[in-house]
């Protein structure tokens, strides 16, 4: 069995270690050692997006990285939007506007559409169905996704105006 | 997956004596076609290489009248890269085209041209441009560096370094992608330069190709109409459960047809 190594990346703003086999992927090392059960797992193949994280500013199918690659990397996943006690925007437009069923996909949406709109703070319907393509949900039909990326958009906005 | 060892090296010369002292080593780049196979186990290295840490193997630059493209740029990067769009913007919407956004943000030009997957994009664009594959070792030319079903001419342990891309007049990429992955079901991929025009046709056969007698013609007259003299013969194309060969074979005319209208229409 090859050696295991220790990984050591940000966790939402936490420093933390992970000892692993080169072979384990990210999201198992999340979920299952480091008990960040947000992100889930869909298909394992790299289709779905339920598993998606934000790497070093980057949106990411978490199935299809190993742990190894993420040595020094800043990790978010969905378990860092809430800040003491108050949703993010994104969880907030989520709620109200019934961007979720049974909320399997939802981790993953929020988690895109943050980066999202990070690089594109006022993006169209069409723009934002392109830049969440990687994301599959098997409920709602995305309207009340794309609503609800625009909810959160428009409070974002009026924010920081 | 089956159990591996890792490594990440700083430097070329490392990556590759770590290959040479690997029982089955195999490099990694973005992981985004390497993992899922792994995960199948249709491979089973014994080391991966990883190669996020080689810089030298990642950035764009301007090399004369050619656009230069390390290995390891990612697709979202060849997408949002102002000089790709200003030197072969069909270039920069190809991989725009590719995958999804999360795929984009981690898969590479090197690795999508070693792997040569039938329904791969860039292929089209190497052999669409006249591209010159840099490796470890050597340059291959682009008519040269797709072999077969995912076969190339790379030896072993040969390592690509970058992609030159000739800047030519026009160039436009038309794909029809699969609904589910984005992989395309027919891309042609269709240039007009100063050594005349190209058409390389990717989802198509079991390996990207050119079309040379249409080249021909479009080289004598450039018009969409042009294409409908020519097709791919159902028995050469692909049967799967994206498509029947008759559509393939129908969609590669179609696909060819809007690529040159683009281009004449100056709306690439
Ligand atoms: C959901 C999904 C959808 C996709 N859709 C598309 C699509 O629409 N169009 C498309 O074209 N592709 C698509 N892909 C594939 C994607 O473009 C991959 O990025 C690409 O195939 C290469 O992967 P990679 O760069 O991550 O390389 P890896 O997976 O890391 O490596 C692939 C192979 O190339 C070898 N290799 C890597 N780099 C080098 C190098 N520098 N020199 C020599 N050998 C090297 C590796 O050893 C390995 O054998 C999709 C993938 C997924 C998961
Ligand atoms: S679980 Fe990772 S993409 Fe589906
Ligand atoms: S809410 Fe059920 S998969 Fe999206």
């Amino acid at each position: 069995m090859a050696k295991k190594q220790t990984v050591s990346f940000t966790l939402n703003g936490t420093q933390v270690d992970v000892v692993v086999e080169p072979r384990e992927l990210l999201i198992h090392s999340l979920r299952e050692k480091l008990q960040h059960t947000g992100p889930h797992i869909g298909c394992e193949t790299s289709h779905c997006g339920a598993c998606t994280v934000d790497i070093d500013g980057m949106s990411v199918k978490s199935c299809t990285v190993l742990t190894v690659q993420c040595q020094d990397a800043e990790v978010l996943t969905i378990e860092g939007f809430e800040q003491g006690g108050e949703l993010h925007a994104l969880q907030e437009g989520f709620t109200q506007e019934h961007g979720l069923q049974c909320g399997y996909c939802t981790p993953g949406m929020i988690t895109r559409a943050y980066r999202l709109l990070k690089e594109n703070p006022s993006p169209s319907e069409e723009e934002i169905r392109y830049w969440m393509a990687g994301n599959l949900c098997r409920c709602t039909g995305y309207q009340n996704i794309v609503k609800a990326v625009q909810y959160a958009a428009n409070k974002l906005s009026s924010a920081s105006a | 997956m089956q159990d591996f060892s890792y490594q990440r090296p700083a430097a070329l010369t490392a990556a590759i004596e770590a290959f040479e002292q690997a029982e089955d080593g195999r490099f990694l780049a973005g992981g985004q076609t390497l993992l899922p196979v792994m995960k199948h186990r249709l491979a089973t290295p014994s080391d991966l290489i990883d190669l996020a840490g080689i810089s030298d193997l990642e950035g764009i630059s301007i090399a004369g009248s050619a656009l230069s493209i390390g290995a390891m740029t990612t697709h979202a990067r060849v997408a949002s890269a102002a000089e790709v769009h200003d030197a072969i913007p069909a270039l920069a919407k190809l991989a725009g085209c590719i995958g999804d956004p999360h795929v984009r943000n981690r898969g590479t030009l090197g690795g999508s041209i070693a792997n040569n997957d039938p329904a791969a994009d860039y292929p089209a664009a190497v052999a669409g441009l006249n591209a010159t594959v840099y490796t470890d070792r050597r340059r291959i030319a682009g008519d040269d560096f797709f072999t077969g079903f995912f076969e190339t001419a790379l030896e072993e342990g040969e390592l690509i370094t970058r992609v030159e891309f000739p800047v030519a007049a026009a160039a436009c990429y038309q794909k029809f992608d699969d609904p589910a992955s984005g992989y395309a079901v027919v891309g042609v991929f269709v240039s007009r330069g100063s050594q005349g025009v190209r058409v390389a046709v990717t989802g198509a056969t079991p390996c990207v190709f050119r079309m040379r007698d249409l080249e021909a013609a479009l080289n004598r007259k450039f018009t969409p109409e042009t294409v409908s003299g020519f097709c791919v013969p159902e028995e050469e194309c692909n049967d799967d459960l994206h498509a029947t060969a008759a559509y393939r074979s129908h969609l590669v005319g179609v696909m060819a047809t809007r690529a040159v209208a683009a281009i004449t229409d100056g709306e690439m």
